[in-house]
């Protein structure tokens, strides 16, 4: 049976380390002079106060922004300037705090998004959608219906993501995320908004993804009590300075947690 | 040389060949157990779909033959693990081939499946394991594993599970766990290694007595604990070839398996008369995906309770409000046309050529359609039973051109009891007896009855087994009823024991003041109270779906179930249902005593997990009367409103309480004279 919190997985070696990185807009400081690693299969947190940064973090790691000082490194390369789709091509995916699904396009389509990367029959041969491409499409379909029967959304598979429930939105924003097969996988406040039951449920997918994908996960999570049961280690931010960085008891014992989160009288 | 004669009686066409067949074929193959029809079906519908399941998003199909070699490896990896002949294997999830095939293998040993709702809270799975002895369990998911693991210490003579679905198991301690899976692949190379095995198998099979128990189904316990029914190979079997004549039923035909495994109805409709038929049993995807499936599937032999017939009802109804003006009156058009010929056409009674044509007409703009969405067209038999069916409900089924029936069982009967042949139907008859089915009426009014597939016991529990057998062999079915003079067809008024009088000694039948109530998409369940009272008061709850969408349509905002349930409106809107039901008890000679005097909205749905139902939705009344003690004391007492305070319990387990304050409505009763000049 599985230990109570935490990923079953070998955890391994450093996947990804982040060196001494620092980020500023304008004057104000966003991150400064931060560093950790996340290592192969384990779920990684990153938790902290309102505007302590943990966004901007994911944002840098996957080369939304770019740092002004520091280093990433990722599977061994390092890099100091990088775009999206390239850390996308890279295996780093990615969901968002604000669902950013095509709420246009039924749940099948949007989780096929996510393979677009994948598909390497070019756009004429899709056209036509014969052939060589047919066979791709088929292929990825496979993958596609795998992760649907995985989160268990078979009932939503043909109806438009604008017209779901919250819960269910991120649920196939994850799908999305999955179907691109990633080495890193980056959760932004997966379980935001999201009543009891709903959040049980998500825990149990992210646990699932990790122990039956292997996927490494770095999540930023505001309630406590799942990221407590959930990852590995966290890493605790606050106004953009790291103040701890261990394992879920460490971190709940540190003085300068409990400090930055119930505040302290100065 | 019999497959040669099997053929023969298909390609004829003519039914009634095929009804002495059916039953000829079954005998010929001296197939007196499941297996032994397994056998039979292999060698004969060989290549004919047994069985399909819809998995990452395709239809997968197992023929006879296939089915036949999985579960012949399946009952040797299951023999290699320990299970013996005479013994229980447990079975809990739900429709899913591997399930199936779990509980032919089972009875292929020699030992008796036990079925258990996927739905059943720890306590329950663990009062039904312990109860059946089980030492295997087959189940669906980690969701069981879990739930049995969490009651394992009250199960010592559990030895191992075995499960379909493997997600999230990966790191469980194996020592007590199998998959499926496994088990077959382990059987079949066992099999292809040892050719002694292969023989040994068929000694097993061919080692089954029709005498032995091939099943135990537990009820529902709609009146307490549940009991376990015993039912044999040969007394199921014999009851479904009876069945399967009745409707002609084929190796063409085809079934959704959507209702629980472990309910009487899918094991006697699908498994049962599937094996005796030959006929393809389809497995949804999953359960929320059944109406869809339901469409792709197109099933020629549909089962579906009163209240899912309802729900799809409902729902059609509340799309056609939304609909456009064109397509909403043409809807209603042709709907009325529908009321007006439908079923006469159906029962090939004489109608005018106009109002054939006319129904060709709505035929192909609106029934062909809706039906085609409800999945309904290619059904050439549909039953309902359970409860009772409204009549609006039923005729409008059997209008648009379901040929929609009901049918009264037991599962102490195995199952049918009475049933409706094609073209004489009445919305409130539940049929004649069934061939073969002996049917009396006891002095107070109790229906009994002697079946060729009736149980031989409820399970280690002799005392309740000669509660509910008469001395000279007949089962006392617990229900009132009798037998309507004009027609000869049965009519079902209560359950026995709940018919009861009020002060001033007028009849109340609860279930019937209730049916008429549930007939109104707005209300899904109602208890109604009278028995030594002074007069009817009923708790009623709304159905969200319907009151949502019309609270939508007329602006009424509402957080929560609870505020929309108290909302004034609301209550006028069933004030005026209640108002039309006590004008029709009121046209009643028998009934018009009982109108409804005073009625509430409850503040939450009666709900399976808080024993408020059984798990196949029926009202528990005697819970319910404890339970809402203060409501009812509110109700009888005169005071316009009371607080009452419930636990519940959520789908993860956990308890809470709710508390609210509900309000009481008085209702102004009909005269009954005044009523019964006006239906006059």
């Amino acid at each position: 049976m599985r230990a109570p919190g935490g990923s079953a997985v070998a955890v391994g070696d450093v996947l990804l380390s982040v060196e001494n990185v620092s980020l500023s807009f304008g004057g104000v400081k966003a991150i400064s002079d931060v560093s950790f690693d996340i290592r192969k299969g384990e779920i990684r947190a990153i938790i902290g106060p309102n505007g302590a940064g943990k966004t901007s973090m994911l944002n840098v790691i996957n080369g939304f922004y770019h740092p002004q000082q520091g280093r990433i490194t990722f599977k061994g390369e390092t890099r100091s300037r990088m775009r999206p789709y390239e850390a996308a091509r890279g295996g780093i995916a990615r969901t968002f705090q604000n669902v950013a699904l095509f709420r246009g396009m039924t749940v099948l389509d949007n989780i096929m998004a996510g393979r677009s990367l994948k598909m390497h029959t070019n756009f004429f041969w899709q056209l036509l959608r014969f052939g060589p491409a047919l066979r791709e499409e088929v292929a990825h379909r496979m993958r596609v219906e795998e992760i649907i029967d995985f989160l268990k959304i078979q009932d939503i598979r043909r109806t438009p993501v604008g017209r779901l429930p919250y819960g269910l939105q991120k649920r196939v924003e994850l799908g999305r995320a999955l179907a691109m097969e990633p080495d890193l996988l980056l959760l932004d406040e997966p379980m935001a908004g999201m009543n009891l039951e709903e959040k049980e449920d998500m825990s149990r997918f992210i646990l699932d993804v990790n122990d039956h994908y292997g996927t490494t996960i770095a999540l930023i999570e505001h309630d406590m009590g799942v990221v407590m049961d959930l990852s590995d280690r966290v890493v605790v931010l606050d106004y953009g300075i790291k103040i701890a960085d261990g394992t879920p008891d460490e971190v709940k014992r540190d003085p300068a947690v409990i400090d930055a989160y119930l505040g302290v009288a100065h | 040389m019999k497959a040669a004669r099997g053929r023969s009686a298909r390609f004829s066409g003519a039914r009634a060949q095929w009804e002495d067949k059916a039953v000829a074929l079954t005998v010929a193959a001296k197939a007196d157990t499941f297996p032994k029809l397994l056998v039979r079906n292999a060698e004969w519908f060989g290549t004919r779909p047994a069985m399909r399941h819809k998995d990452l998003g395709i239809w997968q199909t197992w023929t006879w033959a296939e089915t036949l070699k999985i579960v012949r490896s399946y009952a040797l990896g299951l023999s290699r693990l320990g299970v013996k002949r005479g013994e229980t294997v447990a079975v809990v999830g739900g429709n899913r081939p591997k399930l199936y095939w779990s509980v032919m293998a089972a009875q292929m040993l020699g030992a008796v499946p036990v079925p258990v709702y996927a739905d059943a809270v720890a306590e329950e799975l663990a009062f039904v394991l312990d109860h059946a002895e089980a030492r295997f369990a087959a189940v669906e998911d980690q969701e069981q594993v879990d739930k049995i693991l969490s009651v394992i210490e009250r199960l010592p003579r559990l030895e191992m599970l075995i499960y379909d679905e493997a997600r999230g198991l990966r790191d469980y301690d194996h020592s007590r766990l199998r998959a499926i899976d496994q088990v077959i692949e382990e059987g079949a190379q066992a099999l292809a290694r040892d050719p002694a095995l292969a023989a040994w198998l068929d000694d097993e099979i061919a080692a089954g007595k029709g005498s032995d128990p091939s099943i135990i189904l537990y009820t529902s316990g709609t009146t307490g604990q549940s009991k376990g029914v015993v039912v044999t190979g040969e007394r199921a079997i014999k009851a479904a070839s009876d069945t399967v004549a009745f409707d002609h039923l084929t190796e063409r035909d085809v079934a959704l398996a959507y209702l629980p495994l472990a309910w009487v109805g899918d094991h006697y409709l699908n498994y049962c008369q599937g094996l005796v038929a030959g006929f393809c049993t389809a497995c949804p995807e999953s359960s929320e995906t059944a109406m869809a499936d339901l469409r792709e599937i197109g099933p020629t032999y549909y089962f579906a309770p009163p209240r899912t017939l309802e729900l799809l009802l409902t729902r059609v109804m509340i799309r056609m409000e939304d609909a456009g003006f064109l397509k909403r009156k043409l809807f209603h058009y042709f709907i009325g046309v529908a009321r007006k010929y439908g079923e006469r056409i159906l029962n090939r009674e004489p109608v005018s050529l106009g109002g054939r044509m006319l129904y060709a007409i709505g035929n192909l703009l609106v029934y062909g359609p809706l039906k085609n969405v409800l999945g309904f067209s290619r059904v050439r038999v549909a039953y309902t039973a359970g409860e009772a069916i409204g009549p609006e409900l039923f005729t409008f089924y059997r209008s648009i051109g379901v040929n929609l029936k009901q049918l009264y069982g037991q599962t102490e009967a195995f199952i049918c009891v009475t049933a409706q042949p094609d073209g004489q139907i009445y919305p409130d008859t539940v049929g004649p007896p069934f061939p073969n089915v002996d049917i009396r009426i006891a002095e107070n009014g109790e229906i009994q009855f002697k079946s060729p597939g009736m149980f031989v016991g409820y399970f280690k529990d002799e005392a309740r087994t000669a509660e509910v057998m008469t001395p000279d062999g007949y089962i006392k079915s617990g229900d009132a009823g009798f037998f309507d003079e004009k027609t000869g067809h049965l009519k079902i008024i209560d359950r026995a024991r709940d018919v009861g009088r009020l002060n001033d000694g007028t009849l109340f039948a609860p279930k019937y003041i209730e049916n008429k109530l549930k007939f109104y998409p707005n209300i899904r369940e109602v208890v109604a109270f009278g028995d030594k009272r002074d007069f009817v008061a009923v708790m009623i709850n709304i159905d969200l779906t319907a009151v949502g969408s019309w609270a939508e349509r007329n602006n009424v905002t509402y957080a929560s179930y609870q505020e929309l349930a108290g909302h004034p409106l609301v209550y006028d809107m069933i004030e005026q249902h209640v108002a039309e039901v006590n004008r029709a008890l009121a046209s009643d000679k028998v009934m018009a005593g009982a109108q409804i005097k005073r009625f509430l909205i409850l503040h939450k749905e009666l709900d399976a997990d808080d024993g408020e139902l059984t798990r196949t939705q029926k009202v528990r009344r005697r819970f319910i009367a404890e339970r809402y003690a203060p409501l009812i004391a509110a109700l009888y007492d005169g005071s316009s409103e009371a607080d009452v305070a419930t636990e519940v319990t959520f789908e993860d387990g956990r308890k809470g309480v709710i508390r609210a304050r509900v309000k009481i409505r008085d209702m102004k009763t009909e005269p009954v004279s005044a009523a019964m000049e006006k239906a006059a």
